[in-house]
């Protein structure tokens, strides 16, 4: 293959930006909803009678 | 008796109303909630068998030799760097004239994955332009249109988060991407407007694409990928902004009550 060197820069890049944005919403999603489920009164009545 | 003028309620333009019943949070994260896979799922197939077809399975170009393979990478981001902004003006449009509640969240969440599409497609467009043309960087009316796009996301991302009141930021953040629109156009027609290194269009929607469907299919793909993935990272960001969001409310009104 030529250009390898550009090539796999390239798709490494892509893996790298679309993985980070990926993994880092997938923390926070969960972060915040653990947080939501610990204070928030609706959640926790909801949790308690079902 | 005299009224503050900031107190006058103002009546909302009429397809305003419409659009608010999406605005409660509590159904934008059930129904976010339940599109998210549908998004998140097809999105990482269609890149990964995208890519993997670009990458392994597609010729390589009869002048460019395998270089070409870039193409499934810059012109996908090239997509959304555009296509980001325009929906970033979009929520802008949304949160100024409609007041939109969720608009202005969207904008925020917006910025930081747009900016990062445009980064990608700077950096791949010079990968690619080093083995074709000899240069990182040539001061070219397409490759300077996105570099001035790129700025506009982060003149967006760093007004948003310049004031203490956050209404203040959002406001000025949605008059600096209604006015960076105007950008989108340049970007366009850049390689007809101007004699330009970099090569003309080479999808278009009114003209038949000038490369082989060999190449074709898997580009169309690697678009609708990454296409779903910018909207699935962005709606898992939102959801979490939202969440975010009914915590600081919660803390506060715990804060008040002590």
């Amino acid at each position: 293959m030529t250009h390898l060197p550009y090539i796999a820069a390239s798709y490494g890049l892509a893996v790298l930006i679309g993985a980070g944005f990926a993994v880092d919403a997938w923390l926070r999603v969960g972060r915040a909803r653990r947080r939501l489920d610990a204070i928030d009164p609706r959640r926790t009545r909801g949790r308690d009678a079902g | 008796m005299l009224r503050a003028v900031d107190t006058i309620p103002i009546p909302m333009p009429a397809g305003g109303r419409s659009l608010h019943r999406f605005a409660n949070p509590g159904r934008f994260l059930r129904i976010s909630g339940r599109v998210l896979p549908f998004l998140a799922i097809p999105a990482l197939v269609l890149t990964v068998v995208g890519l993997a077809w670009g990458l392994l399975v597609a010729p390589p170009d009869y002048q460019q030799g395998d270089a070409v393979r870039i193409i499934y990478i810059h012109v996908p981001s090239a997509w959304l760097a555009s296509g980001g902004y325009l929906s970033l003006a979009i929520c802008a449009a949304l949160s100024l004239v409609w007041r939109h509640p969720l608009a202005d969240l969207a904008a925020v969440e917006i910025g930081p994955v747009g900016a990062a599409f445009t980064a990608l497609c700077l950096a791949t467009g010079s990968l690619w332009g080093k083995p074709m043309w000899g240069a990182w960087w040539v001061w070219d009316a397409r490759l300077t249109s996105v570099l001035v796009l790129f700025f506009l996301y982060l003149g967006h991302i760093a007004l948003v988060r310049a004031f203490d009141d956050p209404v203040r930021g959002y406001r000025a953040g949605a008059i600096l991407a209604l006015a960076g629109v105007v950008n989108l156009p340049v970007i366009k027609f850049s390689v007809d407007w101007w004699n330009t290194l970099h090569q003309p269009a080479t999808l278009s929607l009114t003209g038949a694409p000038s490369m082989h469907v060999s190449m074709l299919w898997p580009l169309l793909v690697c678009i609708a990928g990454f296409s779903l993935g910018f909207a699935a990272i962005v709606t898992a960001r939102l959801r979490a902004a939202v969440m975010e969001r009914r915590i600081r409310g919660l803390l506060l009104a715990q804060a008040q009550t002590v």
